[in-house]
This record gives C-alpha cells, sequence and structure tokens, in this order.
C-alpha cells in the first residue's frame, strides 16, 4: 500500500465528495430562493406551511433526513427503491458509481436530502438578507416607475448578496464537511475511503483532512475576494 | 380647474384614520408647503399623490387627467407606474442606490425605461442616441446641484447634503411633473441644510411646480407661494406664506406656530 495508491484512492472518493458538494449547491441555492419566497409570501396558508417545514428540516439532524429518504421510499414490491435504482443503472448502463460502496441510486437519495436540507438553510440566509433591506430601497425604485422585477434584480438583490456573502460562506464551508454523511448510508466519499485503509495503516485518514482543509481554503479565499470585491459600497 | 386639484382624500390605517376630507390645489409652477405637527398625516398625503398609499376615498386630477378616482383601485401595475411617474419623490432618508455611483442613481431608472421602450438589438442607433441623451440629461442635473465632480462617487462617499441634492437630481431626470419632498433636510445635519435648500430654491425660479412638507419654517415662508397647516388629518388652515405666518387665524395654528418658534428659540 504506496503513498500512490492511497492518494489514488482518495482522490477518487474527493470526486464523489466533490460531486455531492456541487450538485448540492447547485440544487439548494435556486431552491432555496424560491423556498425564501414562499416564507415571505403575503398568502398567509403557502408562508405557514413553508415555515413549518423548513423549522421541521432544521431542526432534525440531517443524518436521519438521509436515513429517512433512503429506507422510506420502496418500489411496489417492498424492495428499496434506492438500491433498485442502483441495479438498474448498472445492468440497463452500465454505470458504476463507487467501486466498493453503494451505487448511483443511493448518491440520487443522498443528493435528493442534501438539497433539501440546504435549501432550507440557505432560505433562511435569503429571507433574512432581503428582509433587512430597507423599505426605503423599494420605495425609491417604485417613485421611479421601476417594476416589482426591475427593484428586485436591479436595486435590492446586490445590496443582499452584499450582506449574506459572510453567512453563506460560513454555511457552505458547513456543507464541504457534511458531505460525509453520506456515507452513512454507504456512498464512499473520501472518509470512508480513507477508514477502508485503517486495518493497514491510521495516516490515510489525516491525509483525508488535508483534502478538506485545501478544499476549505481556496473556498475561503474566494469568499474572501467577494467580499472585497464587494466593499466598494456600503449597504 | 387647478393644475392639481386633489378631492376630499380619505385614508385611514386598520381604525386610525389619518385623511379625513383633505381638498389641495396646486397650480402650475407653484410652490406649496405642507406644514403640521407630527403624526397630522403630512407624509400620508404625499405618499397617496405617489402612489405610495392608495385613499380609501378620494379623487386626483392632474393637468385635466383623473389619476385617482373610485375606478383607479384597480388599475394594472403597468398603468400604476404610468401614473406615478408624474409624480418625483425626495425622502427624508435620502433612499439613494449604494451599489449605483451618483451618475448611475441618476441614469438608472431612466435607462430602465428606455429599455422598455426601444429594443437594444434591433433599433440600435435609436436606443444609443436616446442613452447619449440620458447621459447628457443626468450630467447636466449634476452641474445644477453642483456636484459635477462626484459623478463617479458611490452614496457613502457623500455627505448627507450631497445625497440629499443627487436623490433630488434623481427624481428629475425623469422629469416629473410635480416633485414632491418629504422633509428633505430633517436628516441633515444643521450646517447641511443650506445647500439642499439652495438647489430648490433655484428649483422653484426655473418654474418647478412642488410640494414641499417641511419644518423649516423660515424656508417655507421664503419659497412658498401657498402654505398649507395640516392638524390632525385635514387642512385646517391655508395661504400665501404672509397669511398663514403673519397672520394666523386657527387656534391650532397659532399654537403650532409658537411652539416651533420657541423650539427655534432654544
Ligand atoms: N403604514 C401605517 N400603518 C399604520 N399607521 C400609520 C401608517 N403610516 C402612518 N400611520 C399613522 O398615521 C399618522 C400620520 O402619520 P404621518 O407619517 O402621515 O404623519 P406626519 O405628519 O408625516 O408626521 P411627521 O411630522 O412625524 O413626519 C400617524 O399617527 C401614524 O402613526
Ligand atoms: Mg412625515
Amino acid at each position: 500500500m504506496s503513498f500512490i495508491e492511497v492518494t489514488q484512492s482518495l482522490l477518487g472518493g474527493f470526486a464523489v465528495t466533490c460531486l455531492l458538494f456541487i450538485l448540492t449547491l447547485i440544487l439548494s441555492l435556486p431552491l432555496g430562493l424560491l423556498i425564501s419566497f414562499c416564507t415571505m409570501s403575503k398568502f398567509k396558508p403557502l408562508k405557514f406551511v413553508f415555515k413549518i417545514f423548513v423549522w421541521i428540516i432544521r431542526g432534525v439532524p440531517l443524518m436521519l433526513q438521509i436515513f429517512i429518504i433512503y429506507f422510506l421510499v420502496r418500489t411496489a414490491d417492498g424492495a428499496n427503491f434506492w438500491a433498485k435504482l442502483d441495479t438498474f443503472f448498472y445492468f440497463e448502463y452500465g454505470v458504476q458509481f463507487g467501486k466498493n460502496g453503494a451505487g448511483l441510486g443511493a448518491f440520487i437519495a443522498v443528493l435528493i436530502a442534501f438539497a433539501i436540507n440546504y435549501a432550507c438553510y440557505f432560505s433562511e440566509i435569503f429571507r433574512g438578507g432581503i428582509e433587512s433591506i430597507s423599505k426605503g430601497q423599494h420605495e425609491a425604485g417604485m417613485v421611479l416607475g421601476l417594476t416589482k422585477k426591475q427593484i428586485f434584480s436591479k436595486i435590492i438583490l446586490l445590496q443582499v448578496i452584499k450582506r449574506i456573502v459572510p453567512p453563506m460562506s460560513n454555511e457552505i464551508i458547513t456543507l464541504v464537511k457534511d458531505t460525509a454523511l453520506s456515507n452513512s448510508i454507504g456512498i464512499v466519499e473520501i472518509i470512508l475511503q480513507a477508514k477502508l485503509f485503517t486495518q493497514q495503516a491510521i495516516w490515510p485518514l489525516f491525509y483525508s483532512g488535508v483534502f478538506y482543509l485545501i478544499f476549505v481554503g481556496i473556498l475561503t479565499l474566494l469568499f474572501g475576494y467577494l467580499e472585497k470585491k464587494l466593499s466598494y459600497f456600503k449597504a | 380647474m387647478a393644475y392639481l386639484e386633489i378631492k376630499n382624500f380619505n385614508k385611514s390605517f386598520g381604525n386610525t384614520e389619518v385623511l379625513k376630507g383633505i381638498d389641495l390645489q396646486v397650480e402650475k409652477g407653484q410652490v406649496v408647503s405642507i406644514i403640521g405637527s407630527s403624526g397630522s398625516g403630512k407624509t400620508t398625503l404625499l405618499r397617496c399623490i405617489n402612489f405610495l398609499e392608495t385613499p380609501n376615498s378620494g379623487e386626483m386630477i392632474l393637468d385635466g387627467v383623473s389619476l385617482i378616482n373610485d375606478l383607479s383601485k384597480n388599475d394594472s401595475d403597468a398603468l400604476l407606474r404610468e401614473k406615478r411617474l408624474n409624480f418625483g419623490l425626495v425622502f427624508q432618508s435620502f433612499n439613494l442606490f449604494p451599489q449605483y455611483s451618483v451618475l448611475g442613481n441618476i441614469t438608472l431608472a431612466p435607462t430602465l425605461l428606455l429599455n422598455d421602450k426601444i429594443n437594444k438589438r434591433k433599433q440600435k442607433e435609436e436606443y444609443l442616441k436616446e442613452k447619449t441623451n440620458i447621459e447628457n440629461d443626468a450630467k447636466a442635473l449634476l452641474e445644477k446641484i453642483g456636484l459635477t465632480d462626484k459623478a463617479n462617487s458611490y452614496p457613502c462617499e457623500l455627505s448627507g447634503g450631497q445625497c440629499q441634492r443627487v436623490a433630488i437630481a434623481r427624481a428629475l431626470a425623469l422629469k416629473p411633473k410635480i416633485l414632491c419632498f418629504d422633509e428633505p433636510t430633517s436628516a441633515l445635519d444643521p450646517e447641511l441644510t443650506g445647500e439642499v435648500l439652495k438647489v430648490i430654491r433655484a428649483l422653484k425660479d426655473e418654474g418647478t411646480t412642488m410640494i414641499i412638507v417641511t419644518h423649516e419654517m423660515g424656508f417655507a415662508k421664503n419659497v412658498s407661494d401657498k402654505v398649507v397647516f395640516m392638524a390632525d388629518g385635514v387642512i385646517e388652515e391655508e395661504g400665501d406664506a404672509k397669511s398663514v405666518f403673519d397672520n394666523p387665524k386657527s387656534e391650532k395654528l397659532i399654537h403650532f406656530l409658537s411652539s416651533v418658534n420657541n423650539k427655534d428659540g432654544e
């Protein structure tokens, strides 16, 4: 078991980590915006339903949500839907996702749990940001004859983005580390991959930590850059 | 009929009646000041005129066109926006857009309206011509408010007085028929009010029709063609500046003026 071998294995696991991270972001950012609009809706029932939904999702451990989605969905004959999906992808399309763990079906289940969970967290950040913009900004846009859409996209949005960069960067960095939860149903991301070596050696565990540190370091720099880019105005 | 004619405006928030039958006439080129104690409904009246609030009943006619009436509650968003453009409103707290430069604040709305009107790609030449016009107009406005050198500054780099002057230019860029001010100098340090009042004064000299809610009695007396005193949601007294300030008739106005004078004397 050489360094090269371990590196190759861990890179494979890290690819799964990154994939889950990116896809979760792509799905949960727009979904979160949508949910934030619902929780700010003037239509009371809609607002109520989504407030409760956000409360539940944020109040229950993500691991439990993964388990519920993974074990709840069944096929007509009572088998695990996601496991069936694994074999379906494998036999129909030859998809091999992770060599010695759960397949693409399980990954999709995890992704759904992550996307919903993070959409709810993001929605609260978005809501806080949008509601923190003074009414005067909206009204200034209104008296200038702008449409609601123009007011949001040309006036409010950038101010909101500026305000939510710090909390969003926290949340996104948490997401990087949360992806490890996916190994609870057998997705072989980097930590589970490292764990597979522990019978022979412990150092791959530390090594896997380095991957996280580098990834989080890059994100921190990126957000710092964004913050600096937006520092030309005060909002 | 007057240029702007407001008839019997009523407005309630829940159970509180804030406007109780306001009638107001403004002639073209006139400067009308609205004074009155806190809570008398001055801001609410301005907000109704600018379509930020909808009066429960009443009528508003501008230049012979009825803008608010029994049927206008059903106006489409587009019609509402078009009606709003007849008026400009300058807020007490400026409400400049922080992410745009001074020039950007002034040109934003005219540019967006232009985008709605002319297709950027199909009518390229016409669009560019109009766009240049907008920029030239904005620069002329900057010169008028004395901030040409601040064109590329951001609001956070300006003093309160400069911000308010930019807010005035931003409102003027859409060429409103009537410009409204809600206590334009109340958020300013005393030494900065002068520069804003000077701009308003200059606008009057050009014949701009204005409605100004203000606590600056000296300025109101000096600049107004007509002064309106509001108390508890009604117009208690109105007239030219001389008669209102030097010869007040109603008890409430006498009381109001003496309390304001006492404060000034402190
Ligand atoms: N959106 C609202 N909801 C409920 N009450 C309101 C609302 N806007 C204003 N009011 C009430 O209406 C009354 C008149 O308010 P308004 O702001 O028009 O007074 P004002 O004459 O402008 O006072 P000030 O000199 O303090 O600015 C106040 O009692 C205020 O509390
Ligand atoms: Mg007021």
